[in-house]
């Protein structure tokens, strides 16, 4: 299939006081029409500023994309007047957020909250608009939905208004949506529901979806493809069941090591990855994931690799084979 | 709601009583009296005009008298005299040959022909005006400059609002008044220096009847001078609640549905950013439509401001109480006009 959204080489920084911090250094990804994409990595490796990048949501200043396109349909979202991308936000590209508790606007109703997509793309009045926001709170599963339109947010359960925030950002059929870590603050039978709710959704609507988590467990069952992040690059991507079944760079090893399993003994110790993630104040020279390194090689410290196939679409960003533990030639 | 106001307004009668009694405890506690003068008068004299003002009894009777008088409506088989005893803020006829008169706040002791009555007959209406116009000068300068100052924040709009703003809290009345009247009254010869443009009978009793520009030349130096004061604290609290509310998730979100950046701000940040601002709205409104000493002292506005500080240095008691009292109803009241409006503002706060 076609590519949807081509990214490449995109670059965000954030000048702060204390000097540049390089959030995003250079990542670049396709997304297919009808594909879903994951993105994993540790709190503050730069997944989210990737995304919101690309819909140019990252506060200016202090933040600032330096450099990259990325091609939607044929236009540069990068490149686009203020007015242009206002109007494939929330209509072709849509978000969900995190925090279902702080992402609704706590003075407005659900109904006119939901509606306001509608309204803005489709030119619909309220009444129409409310229509299919009734619609669409049934379709994620919101009981007696059209009585709820004029209740407020905290009205709702933290699950509720993860529906209601996905029905918000479905309204106006987008073909592309962003989940930035939509169940980390939810509980996790929630969690469970939201994510079963997402995937009904994608089989009915066939949008595409990159999904930003720090949970491989959620990826597994539910992306086609994943990128793994760390210290503002992509450091491996591939398939699901290639990246699953043979994670070749050492942190994506450690993420998965540290995950408890089903079939080991119960009273092992679960793994982690020692030492902290890098400061980004510096572009570095080195392998930003070398001090944590248990395959380590004196390469790791003079130059940075980039992403290189391993095996078919599999591609990883490592000087050394993990599985022999000598260095690639 | 319907609830809530009503146990307010029974809280309301708590606050008002203990008020009252700090007042008439503290004013009976400081020394000197009403008729102490420089040229001492005689013995006698005095212990005649305490008799008819009844400071000769015990304290607790003449408080118990004053609280019979201002709270508790009296029925009369007589209709009311102008006799300056019987000057009740509020009378009527319940029917026949039976009167009500209710909140008797006694004479004056400064002045034999008036009482605190007339006082808020005929000084307390043009407070109100002062103050009212005062406010709307410090909203309509202060929530603009507020806004203003917030989304361009660190640029040139943003210092020069905040340095009028600081210049606005920096520079009390007493400089800003006589500096305006020098200007506009004195060299310029826009506006009259002093005066108060409205007399009886009001609208309401409060509101003057008469709008015309006779009216406005008078009042925008004085209100101006009051209310610039305000809108700069206004101004500060704007731009810090807004400020605080466009860096919420929930800006974030509505960005990324498309809404446009001015609709950003007007639906989506603005009522919740005014929820700080509409705090201090209620003390201020009483500090302003209560009477302001300075600003009526000087540009000569016949107000009530005056009355707060001589009665005090005076000890006129009726009007040191009236003056307290009407002060705390004032701010009681604005403090639940401004719960009320929480609730509207924000739909998280339920009262019942």
């Amino acid at each position: 299939m076609a590519d949807l959204l081509k990214v490449s080489d995109l670059e965000t920084q954030f000048r702060t006081r204390e000097g540049v911090v390089h959030a995003v250094n250079g990542v670049s990804f396709d997304l297919k029409e009808g594909e879903t994409l994951g993105i994993v990595g540790e709190s503050g490796c730069g997944k989210s500023v990737t995304v919101m990048s690309v819909l140019r949501l990252i506060p200016t200043p202090p933040g600032k994309i330096v450099a990259g396109e990325a091609i939607f349909r044929g236009k540069d979202l990068l490149k686009m007047s203020d007015e242009e991308i206002r109007h494939i936000r929330g209509a072709q590209i849509s978000m969900v957020f995190q925090d279902p508790m702080t992402s609704f606007n706590p003075v407005l109703t659900i109904g006119r909250q939901v509606a306001e997509p509608l309204e803005i793309h489709q030119g619909m009045n309220r009444r129409q608009a409310y229509d299919r926001v009734t619609e669409m709170l049934d379709l994620v599963g919101i009981p007696k939905s059209r009585d709820r339109l004029n209740d407020y947010p905290h009205q709702f359960s933290g699950g509720m208004r993860q529906r209601v925030m996905i029905a918000m950002s479905l309204v106006c059929n987008p073909s592309i949506l962003i989940a930035d870590e939509p169940t980390t603050a939810l509980d996790v039978t929630i969690q469970a529901q939201i994510i079963e709710l997402i995937k009904e959704l994608r089989d009915k609507l066939g949008m595409a979806i990159i999904w930003i988590t720090h949970d491989l467990g959620v990826i597994a069952g539910l992306a086609d493809r994943v990128l793994v992040m760390y210290g503002g690059y992509f450091i491996e991507t591939a398939p699901v069941k290639s990246l699953y079944a043979t994670p070749t760079h050492p942190y994506t090893l450690g993420l998965i090591n540290s995950l408890p399993r089903v079939d080991s003994d119960v009273q092992c110790r679960l793994e982690s990855i020692d030492g902290l993630p890098p400061i980004l104040m510096e572009k570095p020279n080195n392998c930003p994931f070398a001090p944590r390194c248990t395959y380590v090689k004196e390469r790791c410290y003079q130059e940075n690799p980039m992403l290189m196939e391993t095996s078919e679409d599999h591609f990883t960003a490592c000087w050394v084979d993990t599985l022999t533990g000598k260095e690639r030639a | 709601m319907g609830r809530f106001i009503l146990r307010r307004f029974m809280y309301m009668n708590v606050v008002i009583l203990v008020v009252s009694m700090i007042t008439f405890g503290l004013m009976h506690a400081v020394p000197g009296g009403p008729f102490d003068r420089e040229k001492a008068l005689p013995a006698e004299i005095i212990a005649n005009l305490e008799k008819r003002y009844n400071l000769d009894k015990p304290l607790w009777q003449q408080y118990l008298m004053y609280l019979n008088d201002v709270f508790i409506p009296q029925f009369s088989k007589t209709a009311p005299t102008s006799n300056l005893e019987d000057d009740a803020l509020i009378t009527f006829k319940v029917s026949g040959n039976l009167w009500v008169r209710w909140m008797n706040f006694g004479p004056t002791f400064s002045s034999r022909s008036r009482t605190v009555n007339d006082i808020f007959r005929q000084q307390l209406p043009i407070s109100i005006q002062l103050g009212i116009l005062a406010l709307t000068v410090a909203l309509t300068i202060g929530v603009p400059l507020g806004i203003l100052a917030a989304l361009k924040q660190n640029t040139i709009f943003d210092y020069l609002g905040m340095s009028i703003a600081i210049f606005g809290v920096s520079v009390p009345v007493i400089v800003l008044g006589p500096l305006m009247i020098w200007i506009f009254g004195v060299t310029l010869k826009w506006l009259p220096p002093t005066g108060w443009g409205t007399k009886p009978p009001y609208i309401l009793g409060i509101f003057p009847s008469d709008l015309s520009w006779s009216f406005w030349r008078t009042a925008i130096m004085p209100a101006v001078a009051l209310g610039l004061g305000s809108s700069a604290i206004i101004a500060r609290l704007t731009r810090a609640s807004l400020l605080q509310v466009i860096r919420e998730d929930y800006i974030r979100t509505a960005r990324s549905k498309g809404v446009k950046e001015s609709h950003v701000i007007t639906r989506h940040a603005l009522k919740n950013s005014l929820i700080p601002v509409v705090t201090i709205l209620g003390p201020m409104m009483a500090a302003l439509v209560t009477g302001t000493f300075v600003t009526e002292l000087t540009f000569g506005i016949p107000g009530m401001g005056k009355y707060f500080v001589t009665s005090i240095t005076n000890r006129d008691y009726p009007v040191i109480m009236g003056t307290i009292l009407l002060y705390a109803v004032f701010l009681v009241v604005a403090n639940l006009i401004v719960d009320i409006m929480y609730a509207y503002l924000d739909p998280r706060i339920r009262y019942d």
